[in-house]
């Protein structure tokens, strides 16, 4: 993980090097800027959000060029760590800041702020002609893992479940063994795809499939694809995903996405996470294929 | 003479730079596979399940993977072999020329189109093909893999079979011709027997090719891991397992490493098939 975070994050650094034209490594302060003083901010975390800050990030630097971001993956943990020890201004994380590393923190007296800049939701998508509508977490457990194989054993026809899962490399498919499959293995049976122009394609043709989809790739797509509603238990309603439903924590195979500051943001850190909560910082969130907040 | 010499010795560098290369890409590759045979050790490639992102028990085991691009490549050759062999006999011996004007290109032009874009002709238009035929619930299966690779190897194989064919020299379809043999008994007992090393060559070409695709397998093939020897079922051949995964995996960490040994053992096997196919064409050229 470390390793590719680090490479991500050279690769991150690159690319603002190159748009900003400064050939230099941004983390240098002795370089000057053409018109005034360059301001320099550094932004470390999630692998997973590593596109959507380096967005964020690029259409900033257009609106403001004196300012001067480096963005780096690495994991949620190690942009934690690095806010503590002071080596970043603004840390990503897909997860929330946990007790330990809070009192790490205070420790060194920081107080981390914590500001919630977008939803990452999964949906369950199946062919059209597929009676079901609706599943618990439960079920699309035991079918992703292999247990349930047939559409009957879930409340539809006696046919085979074909289960259509993404490559290892993605970011989704960790996501939902960690948080749907509870950390099992997926069905070796399951085929995996590609890409997500992929799933939809084959879920769009085959009948008998179930795969899963960023929920901005579902929307886009409803009328080649059904996304089914879940359900958390089977004593709760199934929900459809949508914007609401995530934002409001109905829907459960989401997560919130956070940006921490050390203390309450001033200056550049406040320019940056107001424009990440701004419309044209949520509608980047929605072109990168996570949910907005409302 | 001095000026000989040099322009010599450029040569021989310039022509043997390619060996070069190839050592330098086969020290390379076991440069960086090398640490997996301290950790975890040779041993877990054998394992057979191939698993490499997982919460409980990562797992490299390569049969499944070669197990896929057995299935694959043998399925691709039982079609190609046969129909390329029979069209270059056709184009080289029995075609009128203008029939061959317009056949050869044809032909040749399938081998320029972009292995992406053959994929994706399998993924929209053959995998639901051989759904509907079969009565399956999806076409991605090893089926469909081999298929659209067998369209991938049939322009090499009637190419080169062809060429093999005509350089049979016409003294030898004359003699059989003098003797009384009809034209079909001259083409198969004859000529093709003739060519028959140069047609192997071209099977062994073919089926290079044919293991070392990746773009249009990973399209169509439902990249499941498993060992089985259904066609229609789902297989992870090597080349895609490369493709799909070495783009996101961490840096220099164990399943980097397996991704390698793949590579390793991939390279080991288009190696073999060119040593035996070189073997088979110094055998039986020096019989001819």
């Amino acid at each position: 993980m470390k390793f590719r975070g680090l490479l991500l994050g050279v690769l991150a650094t690159a690319l603002l090097a190159g748009l900003t034209g400064c050939g230099n490594n941004t983390g240098d302060k002795q370089q000057p800027a053409a018109g005034g003083q360059t301001r320099y901010l550094t932004i470390k975390g999630s692998d997973t959000m590593v596109h959507l800050v380096s967005e964020w990030a690029e259409a900033f630097m257009q609106k403001l060029p004196a300012a001067d971001l480096s963005v780096t993956g690495g994991g949620s943990g190690t942009g934690i760590a690095a806010l503590i020890n002071n080596t970043t201004d603004i840390c990503a994380a897909s997860r929330s800041i946990n007790e330990k590393e809070i009192t790490l923190a205070a420790a060194k007296k920081i107080q981390p702020s914590e500001f919630k800049v977008a939803m990452d939701g999964i949906a369950l998508v199946v062919n059209p002609a597929n009676p079901i509508s609706q599943l618990t977490v439960e079920q699309v457990k035991k079918i992703f893992t292999g247990t349930v194989n047939n559409w009957k054993q879930v409340g539809g026809p006696d046919q085979p479940i074909l289960v259509l899962s993404r490559e290892s490399s993605s970011g989704t498919f960790v996501f939902f063994q960690e948080h749907v499959l509870d950390k099992q293995d997926y069905s070796r049976n399951a085929r995996s795809l590609p890409g997500t122009s992929a799933m939809i394609q084959n879920i769009a043709t085959d009948t008998w499939t179930i795969g899963y989809v960023g929920l901005g790739y579902a929307q886009q797509a409803a009328d080649k694809v059904k996304t089914l509603a879940i359900a958390a238990n089977a004593d709760q309603p199934a929900i459809t995903p949508s914007v609401a439903t995530i934002n409001s924590g109905e829907y459960v195979i989401a997560r919130p996405l956070f940006l921490y500051t050390a203390g309450e943001p001033t200056g550049l850190t406040k320019e940056f996470l107001d424009y990440a909560l701004s419309g044209p910082g949520q509608e980047i969130v929605r072109q990168a294929g996570y949910v907005p907040l409302q | 003479m001095g000026r000989d010499r040099a322009i010599q010795i450029g040569f021989v560098g310039i022509a043997s730079s390619s060996i070069l290369v190839v050592a330098l890409i086969f020290l390379f590759l076991f440069k960086e596979a090398a640490p997996f045979a301290k950790h975890p050790g040779l041993a877990a490639l054998l394992d057979n399940q191939w698993i490499p992102v997982s919460f409980q028990k990562e797992r490299f085991g390569i049969l499944p993977l070669a197990a896929g691009t057995v299935l694959v490549t043998a399925i691709a050759m039982l079609v190609s072999v046969p129909l390329s062999a029979l069209a270059a006999v056709y184009i080289a011996e029995v075609a009128h020329p203008l029939e061959r004007e317009i056949l050869k290109p044809f032909i040749e032009l399938l081998a320029s189109i972009p292995s992406v874009v053959l994929g994706f002709f399998g993924l929209v238009v053959l995998a639901p093909l051989i759904k509907q035929f079969f009565g399956l619930n999806t076409g991605l299966n090893a089926l469909t893999g081999g298929l659209l690779l067998a369209l991938m190897a049939i322009p090499t194989i009637v190419s080169v079979s062809e060429d093999a064919i005509n350089s049979v020299p016409a003294t030898y379809r004359n003699g059989s011709m003098a003797l009384g043999a009809s034209r079909m008994q001259t083409i198969w007992r004859v000529v093709v027997p003739a060519a028959l090393p140069g047609i192997l060559g071209a099977v062994m070409l073919g089926t290079g090719r044919v293991i070392g695709e990746t773009m249009a397998v990973l399209m169509v093939t439902g990249n499941a891991a498993l060992i089985t020897a259904n066609p229609l079922s789902p297989v992870r051949t090597m080349t895609a397992s490369i493709a799909a995964e070495m783009g996101e995996v961490p840096f220099g960490s164990i399943h980097y490493q397996a991704l390698f040994w793949v590579g390793i053992v991939l390279l080991l096997i288009t190696f073999g098939l060119n040593f035996i196919a070189r073997r088979i064409s110094v055998r039986y050229g020096m019989m001819r």
